[in-house]
This record gives structure tokens, C-alpha cells and sequence, in this order.
């Protein structure tokens, strides 16, 4: 019984397998050289870090039809204006809290984590704050007593204490701008940023 | 006194750390419901457990609980099926037997960190000694590097067993997709402050993982669990195989841009990931087919029926969870509404379920057969209501959590994101909502359902087969027609 077509044969589908497989791999590696130099800190859609000294708007772009962000008028997080390097240094201490804390397993980060605390792509944006000048402070003593500061918006779910000292509470606050920063192709959809500056 | 109990002396080298393996691989999956549990009660009731297990802890050993039982039920499959696929014993079985002792150990290690130490300054060495806060791969550097290293010795058993006697199209993808799922590992394994390069490799692993090299190793456990327990044709499971990997790897490889819409990376990964990722649920299709058209043209006629009916159901629930329910949301024009919300919930559920936990089962209870000495396991068998209702039961539990996760996730994308504008404001009126309550309700009430059915399986795995007298149902292999056509053919 030989009669089994070419399109059906197990060495047809053997080498389909093998080519298809390549064919793709090749392809992902060349789009990932690309992205790679795309994303890095400064080439563009992800901002260099000393973007902490200035403000974050973000305005509605016709042709791509979502809102991006514009890097605006100098205003350096806690009133101090850092380096590249120093702003490099915060901001990574800022996301090694923010892994050490296990913040993702409550929250999301550019959408990706858990489900039981609010997204905090652009936690430095929400309107939440109240106003632009009462942010910074209000984000400090939070972070570092959120027990005390406990507001559960109806929910009931409360912030643990995480032991975040005063250092960490600062650089991750600069990791909160920094990632507010990134150009996430519109995500999260329709967001309105609190109001800050001239506007 | 059972007429059979569990003997080792049926068991060849491999199979006797194959069923070490399985053993881990269930506690662990008692945990993964466990913490489930305890984490979907905190929605309900936020101040159970509060400052003592913290919803972070508990669903991160959830989520983590579950990717290492599947390991280990992978590996244990792997173990299982390797002497009888090579013809050849298993090259290194103290090496195994070694191996398995220390990954189990340094499991332990880590799951009773995450529990007591829980979190740290925010320093790398909190990332190499207690958890590095990444989603699916917390654990800590040095777990990394343990499980590199254990991923290589297993790889080295395998390959070498496979190398010593014979290859078939079967052994010859699972080496290759070891090598791949062993590699991608790696891409996690380092720190950087950007956190957009951080999730660019961080999909790597959990991407091509669970969308590519874990679904073409199932593809191969399938090949040869559909021999062993229909006695299907080997030309027409491997050629089947082959169309698997070119559709999953042609979908999967690239698919992996749908992560790639909102993390910083270029506009053209909304493209290049819509377009694959929408192709991903083909290759599952295709199982489907495979699976039910072999047992249909065998009159379902099996060795082993729940093994039979938990590789269905792995075809069903692969094609259900990842293939539908992933499909449902992977075009950037709905994701931007659903991403971040209980859907992927939702999703992830049903599709590591269906496309999972099902085929390790089947592969245990291939198992256990083999362990209770070839037992009858097929029609008319002994509390045969057991197994049926933990099928069941497993099923129900799974696909209503799932359902309602979906309707909370609904809620989350009208009034969250559609209606409120994404800020925190609209993120707590929709989870206040009754809509997301709810939801919340009933993914509870079906957790219960899960773990009733887990209680039953586990009951079932220990006393299955225990006392029947028969041997097992002799399966006719299929004459020797070859290649796809073959299954058009009238079975004779």
C-alpha cells in the first residue's frame, strides 16, 4: 500500500516542519536586533532615564490614532536635577524594590503581572494624586506606610506593609516616572493623565 | 490485600524515576489549588490572611506551583517514555534518580522562602536568594541556575538513552524541542533597570515556552500515548507530528509578537503578532482531528480509558483554552481593552489546563497500569465511577472558573478601560462592581469544584486498577497503510 500522496507523506511534512521552523527563527532574530536597539533606554520609544528631570504629557496623535507621550519643560523629580548616570542609578534601584517587594503578583506593569491591584504603567500620570504638586509626597508616604495611608476605594483591599524604606520609596518613585515615559502604543486605552504644569 | 498493589519490579529504570516524578508533580499541584484557593478568597474577603500571606505570596506560589508540576510531569513523562521509544535502558539512572532528589529539594527550598521570607530589600541579592518579582519565573538566580542544571542532566539522559539505541520521528522532535525549551530559560536569567527590555525577554521564556516548545513536546507525549493506547499507526502519528510542529512553530514562533503590543517595542509587532497569533489555534485544530478521528476509526477501543479520555480532553481543552479562548483577545484592537484584566485570567486557566494538566494525567495513569503490573484498565472497570467523575468534575471546575473570569474581565474592559479612560478611579469602579463580584463569586465556588475533583483523582490514581484480575485489553496495531491518507481509509 504505497500509495499515499506526496502532500501526505511523512518526509514531505518532515522537511515542511524543519523549513517552516528555520524560516521563522530567522525572521524573529532579525526583528529582534531591531527591536532590541528600539527599546534601549534613549533610542525612542523607551526614553533615557534622566527623563525623570522633566515633565510627562501625553497628546493625541491623528495619525497614529492613539494618545503617545511628549517629553515636556524641565521638572526634576524632587526638586533635584540628576545625570544620566545618577538618574540610571535611582531608577534601577527603584525596579530592584519593586522586584525585591514582589509588586507584580498584586499589580500590573505595562499590563503584565496580577489582577488584584490597579495597572501601574502610568501610576505617575493617574489623576488620583490630585494634584501635581501634593504628588510627590503623597506617593512617599504611601509607598512607605501604606498600611496608615490604607485607601481601599471601596474594595476592602489594602496595600500590605512591604518594609519600604525611605531610599527605595524615592527610586521607586523615579522608576514609576520613568516607566509613565515609555511609548506603549496607547495602552492603556483612553487613559487621561492628571493635570500638570502650564495646561 | 490488593490484588495489585504498586510494585516496582514492573518497572523499568526510567519509569521507576518517571513515577518519582509524577508523585512530586501532583503535591504540587495540591499546592497550586491551595494557594488558588486562598488567593481568589482575598478578592472576597481582603482582610483573610492580610499581613500574614498577602495575595502577592499565595498567587505567586499559585502560578509557580503550577509551571514546576508541569515540569515535573513533563520530565516524569519524558523519563516514562524513553526506554520503550529507544528500545535501549536509560543511560544514567543514578544520575536521574540524583537529579530528581536535588530538584525536589531545592523546590522545597524555594516554596518555603516564598513563604517565610516572602520579600527583601530592594537589592540584587534579594533577587539571587529570595525571589526576582518577575511573573511564572520568581524564582530566585540560584533556583535558576539549579534548574539549568538539572534541565541539562535530564537532557543528557534523554538524548544519550535515544543516542544509544534507536531514533524515531518521535524521539528525534522531543530532543530538539528540549534543547529549545532548555535554551529559552536562559533568556531570563538576567537583571536590567528597563523594564521594556526586561519584558521583551522575559516573553522569550514564558512565550516560547508555553505557546511553542511546551506544545510541541505535548505534541510528541501525544504521538506516542495514541500508540500506546490505540495502537495507532506510527507513520500516520508521526507524520501528524510533523504537520503540529510546521503549524506551531509557523503560528507560535512569530505569535510571539502579541506580547510585544504594549511594552515599548515597535508599531509593526501589532501586526506581525495579530496576524501569527490569530494563526495559533490551526496546529490545535489539527490535534483535535488527529485525536478523536484515531480513537473513533479504533471503535474506542482502548487500553487504558481514562488515559484515553484525559488525551481527549487535552485535545479538546488545548484547542479550548489556548487555541479559542487565546484567540478571542490576541488582535490588538480587542487587547487593548482586554490586556491586564481578568481575561488573560480567564485565559490562562482554561489553557493550561486543557493544554497541560490533562496529558500528564493521561500519562499517569499509563503509569500506573504499567506499575500495578498491566491491570485491565478499559470498559467495566472497578469504581470505574471514580475516575469518570473526577474527569468531570475537573472539567466543570476549570471551565467555570473560567466562564467566570471572562465576565469579570468583560466588566473590567467596558467600565475599566472603554468607559472610565484606564485611570485608578475606573480600575476600582469596575472591581466594585457586581458584575466583577460576581465573577469573583463563582471562580471561588468552581475552585471548589477543582479541588473536589483533585481530591477524587488523587483517590482514584491510589486504588485504580488495585483489584482487577484481568490483564490489560490487548490493542490491535493498525496494518501498515502510511502518511495522512491512511486515516481517510475505512479501518479494518
Amino acid at each position: 500500500m504505497n500509495q499515499t500522496e506526496w502532500w501526505a507523506s511523512e518526509s514531505f511534512w518532515r522537511k515542511t516542519a524543519i523549513f517552516v521552523t528555520a524560516g521563522m527563527l530567522v525572521v524573529l532574530i532579525g526583528l529582534t536586533f531591531d527591536t532590541v536597539n528600539a527599546i534601549t533606554a534613549g533610542n525612542g520609544a523607551v526614553p533615557p532615564y534622566s527623563v525623570i528631570n522633566q515633565r510627562v504629557f501625553y497628546r493625541f496623535d491623528d495619525n497614529r490614532g492613539y494618545q503617545v507621550p511628549v517629553i515636556g519643560d524641565e521638572a526634576p523629580l524632587f526638586g533635584k536635577k540628576l545625570s544620566e548616570q545618577e538618574a540610571a542609578e535611582l531608577v534601577s534601584h527603584g525596579k530592584l524594590t519593586v522586584q525585591a517587594k514582589n509588586c507584580m503578583n498584586c499589580h500590573t506593569l505595562l499590563g503584565n503581572g496580577a489582577y488584584y491591584a490597579p495597572d501601574l504603567t502610568k501610576a505617575w500620570l493617574d489623576p488620583g494624586w490630585g494634584n501635581e504638586a501634593a504628588r510627590e509626597r503623597l506617593m512617599i508616604t504611601f509607598l512607605k506606610d501604606p498600611e496608615g495611608n490604607a485607601r481601599t476605594f471601596g474594595t476592602g483591599r489594602r496595600m500590605p506593609n512591604l518594609n519600604i524604606t525611605d531610599e527605595e520609596a524615592h527610586a521607586v518613585v523615579a522608576y514609576l516616572k520613568f516607566m509613565s515615559a515609555i511609548d506603549t502604543n496607547g495602552f492603556p486605552t483612553g487613559f487621561t493623565p492628571i493635570k500638570q504644569g502650564e495646561e | 490485600m490488593a490484588a495489585h498493589p504498586f510494585d516496582s519490579t514492573n518497572l523499568s529504570a526510567g519509569q521507576k524515576v518517571a513515577v518519582k516524578y509524577f508523585i512530586v508533580a501532583i503535591a504540587l499541584l495540591v499546592a497550586q489549588i491551595l494557594f488558588g484557593m486562598l488567593a481568589g478568597l482575598q478578592f472576597l474577603m481582603p482582610d483573610f490572611l492580610h499581613g500574614v500571606l498577602d495575595f502577592n505570596v499565595n498567587r505567586m506560589v499559585h502560578i509557580n506551583a503550577m509551571i514546576v508540576w508541569m515540569l515535573f510531569g513533563f520530565i516524569g513523562s519524558c523519563y516514562w517514555l524513553v526506554e520503550d521509544e529507544s528500545g535501549e535502558e536509560l543511560v544514567g539512572a543514578w544520575l536521574a534518580n540524583l537529579n530528581f532528589w536535588i530538584f525536589t529539594l531545592a523546590v522545597a527550598a524555594v516554596v518555603v522562602v516564598y513563604l517565610f521570607v516572602q520579600i527583601g530589600p530592594g537589592e540584587l541579592k534579594s533577587i539571587w536568594l529570595i525571589n526576582e518579582g518577575r511573573e511564572y519565573i520568581e524564582a530566585p538566580r540560584w533556583a535558576d541556575i539549579g534548574i539549568v542544571v538539572c534541565m541539562l542532566i535530564f537532557f543528557y539522559n534523554i538524548t544519550a538513552t535515544f543516542m544509544k539505541g534507536k531514533w524515531s520521528g518521535i524521539s528525534g522532535t522531543l530532543v530538539l524541542d528540549l534543547v529549545a525549551l532548555a535554551g529559552m530559560y536562559l533568556f531570563g536569567m538576567f537583571y536590567t533597570s528597563n523594564i521594556s527590555m526586561d519584558q521583551f525577554w522575559w516573553w522569550w521564556v514564558i512565550h516560547l515556552w508555553v505557546e511553542a516548545t511546551w506544545e510541541v513536546l505535548v505534541g510528541c507525549i501525544m504521538a506516542w500515548g495514541l500508540i500506546k493506547v490505540l495502537g495507532t499507526n506510527r507513520r500516520i502519528v508521526t507524520t501528524w507530528l510533523y504537520v503540529e510542529v510546521a503549524l506551531m512553530f509557523g503560528s507560535g514562533i512569530l505569535g510571539l509578537g502579541h506580547h510585544y503590543f504594549w511594552i515599548g517595542t515597535p508599531e509593526y509587532w501589532l501586526t506581525v503578532g495579530g496576524f501569527f497569533s490569530a494563526l495559533e489555534p490551526l496546529p490545535l485544530v489539527a490535534m483535535v482531528v488527529h485525536a478523536v478521528y484515531d480513537a473513533g476509526s479504533h471503535g474506542f477501543k482502548s487500553r487504558n480509558h481514562p488515559a484515553m479520555a484525559w488525551l481527549i480532553a487535552h485535545a479538546f481543552g488545548n484547542f479550548f483554552g489556548a487555541g479559542v479562548w487565546g484567540f478571542m483577545h490576541t488582535l490588538p484592537q480587542i487587547n487593548m481593552y482586554t490586556h491586564g484584566t481578568q481575561w488573560t485570567a480567564s485565559h490562562g486557566h482554561l489553557a493550561f489546563f486543557g493544554a497541560y494538566a490533562t496529558i500528564i494525567f493521561a500519562i499517569i495513569y499509563i503509569a500506573i497500569q504499567k506499575w500495578r503490573g498491566d491491570v485491565w484498565m478499559s470498559a467495566n472497570l472497578a469504581h470505574g465511577w471514580r475516575w469518570k467523575w473526577a474527569l468531570g468534575l475537573l472539567n466543570l471546575g476549570v471551565l467555570g472558573m473560567t466562564m467566570a473570569l471572562l465576565i469579570s474581565g468583560y466588566d473590567q474592559s467596558f467600565i475599566e478601560r472603554a468607559l472610565g479612560g484606564s485611570t485608578w478611579a475606573a480600575y476600582f469602579e469596575a472591581q466594585n462592581h457586581s458584575w466583577f463580584l460576581e465573577g469573583m463569586f463563582w471562580r471561588e465556588l468552581f475552585g471548589g469544584v477543582t479541588a473536589v475533583g483533585t481530591i477524587l483523582l488523587i483517590w482514584d490514581m491510589l486504588t485504580i486498577g488495585a483489584e482487577e484480575t484481568q490483564p490489560a485489553q490487548e490493542v490491535g496495531r493498525d496494518s501498515e497503510p502510511s502518511g495522512l491518507g491512511a486515516e481517510l481509509q475505512p479501518a479494518t
